[in-house]
């Protein structure tokens, strides 16, 4: 157990805000759309509330429950899209090695490779205005030549294999082999980048959301409670501090997750060389 | 080699010219109509008309593309809508804030990753190898808004050593502008320090595991002289590449951090057009950003094959 450190305390840390934000759909300490002006920038531990409250009052532990899942639910979607496009082009690039599909796909990633993720989140959000759902279209369209490029040099070399032949031989189509013999073998990295995408999806998006482009007012999320603590971050700093904290811990947590996927699946990775 | 560049340039070209197409696409389904935006609520109808064929709005779409994208080619980007001035010298204004400061922020990641990268491999499994590596973990956690936030609290508000944003302008001294450039390069340096440090590490402990190592060392190098004369140049070319990548998230991150800066730069620019309908200066903005992206790595491509001939058959 303790050789996967880096698995369990980032299976911890993820799975604490995961259930922070499922909680959260019926359950929260306090109503987060209730403005109650009376109680309003309590620091924390000065009251009931324990994470303290912001400018209107609103209970700043229960927004972070909230916001957590926002933060979840924009990355795991963008991600799902990622995977769901990415990965069967990859595979079809594969497959037909130096054609002309494989060519026209690789050429398509390096084109979306052009414009950093936060150009097209921009250009997103300004055509079709602000959203959670444009913010994870935005994520979702960066994160296909991703899952694309990585499926399809996995791919090549997994067809590179001798059980390929053999299921060529015995006449299976393309298609098939793509599905039954190249995908299972994919799955474990498949897995590690996920969860890397996801993490980075989490960082976006609050990004996104600090600047105004992604989820609206009443949703709360992490990065507009940062944006709207900045001016009150020299009177108020824990409005600042919770909802920092819980990104880097959630992102934290991905990536000490995924690391530990990489070496459990990949025992010759030795701990720690890479 | 020569074939190999044409090549790479060739589909350097077509990239820009399907990127253009797409930002022009992109950018022309905005709604709102800028003539209407610009002259206000209350405006006749002929008037907005007159403005429309003005700015010549009313041209059809491949006649817009083509007189867009040839004033692009030639230096000439148009005039925006909102303030009547050339889009050229609007960009060029604020470039001079985005470009250094993503250069500043690039130098900063370099001279923090390199050393930090170096003693993590060459003490690998020490106490300074695990905990460079932890920072590093931390610093890819940290969103850099959040850390430039920290940053302006502590350093700007508390010790006052740096202004809390805004740009006094290179014409009042360059250290002046240097000085309002630290905090936000140090925040958008920090995130790309920790992914370079890693790659530093990971590529210079390879290289050690080399026979060309085991070589030196058994001609007699110190450790010292195999290091610096045979790992670590090899160890460079794969973080070349990944400086070369960077490049392009510094400029874009840049669009978020010269938000919490209130730095009047590109990023600031493509905002400030995107609200005002400015169409011509969020697509011009939107088309150098790309061309940035796209020459870098055409850059990075060639040193890549210069540095090592077996790239160049792909």
């Amino acid at each position: 157990m303790l050789r996967h450190r880096n698995l369990v305390i980032g299976a911890v840390l993820a799975l604490a805000f995961l259930l922070a934000a499922v909680v959260s759909l019926f359950w929260t300490p306090f109503d987060v759309a209730e403005i109650d002006i009376a109680n309003k920038l309590k620091k924390p531990g000065d009251s009931i509330y324990l994470f303290g409250t912001d400018h209107f009052g609103r209970d700043i532990l229960s927004m972070i429950m909230v916001g957590a899942r926002t933060s979840i639910a924009v990355a795991l979607v963008a991600v799902g899209i990622g995977m769901l496009f990415g990965v069967p082009l990859g595979l079809a690039a594969a497959s037909r090695h130096g054609g002309v599909l494989d060519e026209l796909i690789m050429r398509t990633n390096d084109l979306v490779f052009a414009f950093p993720a936060l150009l097209i989140a921009v250009m997103i959000t300004a055509v079709f205005g602000p959203s959670a759902i444009n913010a994870i279209i935005a994520i979702g369209i960066f994160n296909i030549p991703v899952f694309a490029r990585l499926t399809r040099g996995a791919a090549l070399s997994v067809w590179q294999r001798d059980f390929i032949l053999a299921a060529r031989v015995a006449g299976k189509t393309a298609t098939r082999i793509s599905l039954e013999h190249i995908l299972p073998n994919l799955l474990n990295l498949l897995i590690v980048q996920g969860t890397i995408q996801f993490s980075l999806g989490i960082l976006a998006e609050a990004g996104l959301s600090y600047v105004g482009l992604g989820a609206q007012p009443p949703t709360p999320s992490w990065g507009r409670m940062l944006a709207e603590s900045q001016t009150m971050i020299s009177f108020a700093p824990h409005l600042a501090l919770f909802p920092g904290f819980a990104i880097v811990l959630t992102v934290l947590g991905l990536n000490l997750f995924g690391d530990g996927l990489r070496d459990y699946f990949d025992p010759r990775i030795r701990r720690g060389s890479r | 080699m020569l074939r190999y560049i044409l090549k790479r340039l060739v589909s350097l070209a077509m990239t820009l010219l399907v990127a253009s197409i797409i930002v022009f696409l992109v950018i022309e389904v905005l709604p709102g109509d800028p003539a209407s935006y610009m002259l206000g609520l209350n405006a006749q109808p002929e008037t907005v008309m007159a403005l429309r064929e003005e700015l010549g709005l009313n041209a059809s779409k491949p006649v817009r593309y083509f007189t867009w994208i040839s004033g692009l080619v030639t230096g000439d980007f148009g005039i925006s809508y909102t303030y009547r001035t050339p889009v050229a010298e609007m960009i060029a204004d604020r470039a001079v804030i985005s470009l250094p400061l993503a250069v500043y922020a690039l130098v900063l990641s370099t001279l923090i990753a390199f050393p930090a990268g170096i003693i993590a491999a060459t003490r690998r499994g020490s106490a300074a190898d695990v905990s460079i590596m932890g920072f590093s973990q931390l610093g890819v956690a940290i969103p850099n808004f959040w850390f430039a936030m920290i940053l302006v609290t502590v350093f700007a508000i508390n010790l006052r050593w740096f202004s809390a944003g805004g740009f006094p302008g290179w014409e009042t001294g360059f250290f002046n502008g240097l000085k309002a450039l630290t905090l936000p390069a140090i925040a958008l340096a920090l995130p790309q320090a920790s992914i370079l440090a890693r790659v530093m590490r990971s590529s210079l402990l390879d290289t050690l595991g080399e026979d060309f190592v085991r070589s030196a060392r058994a001609k007699g190098l110190s450790v010292r002289q195999t290091l610096w004369r045979h790992a670590l140049r090899n160890a460079l070319i794969p973080v070349l590449t990944i400086i070369g990548l960077q490049f392009s998230f510094l400029l874009a991150g840049a669009i978020i951090i010269e938000n919490v800066f209130f730095l009047p730069g590109l990023g600031r620019l493509i905002f400030q057009g995107i609200s005002q309908r400015d169409l011509i200066v969020v697509e011009s903005v939107v088309m150098l950003l790309v061309f940035a992206v796209v020459v870098v790595t055409f850059l990075v491509d060639v040193a890549y094959a210069v540095a090592d001939p077996r790239l160049r058959s792909r």
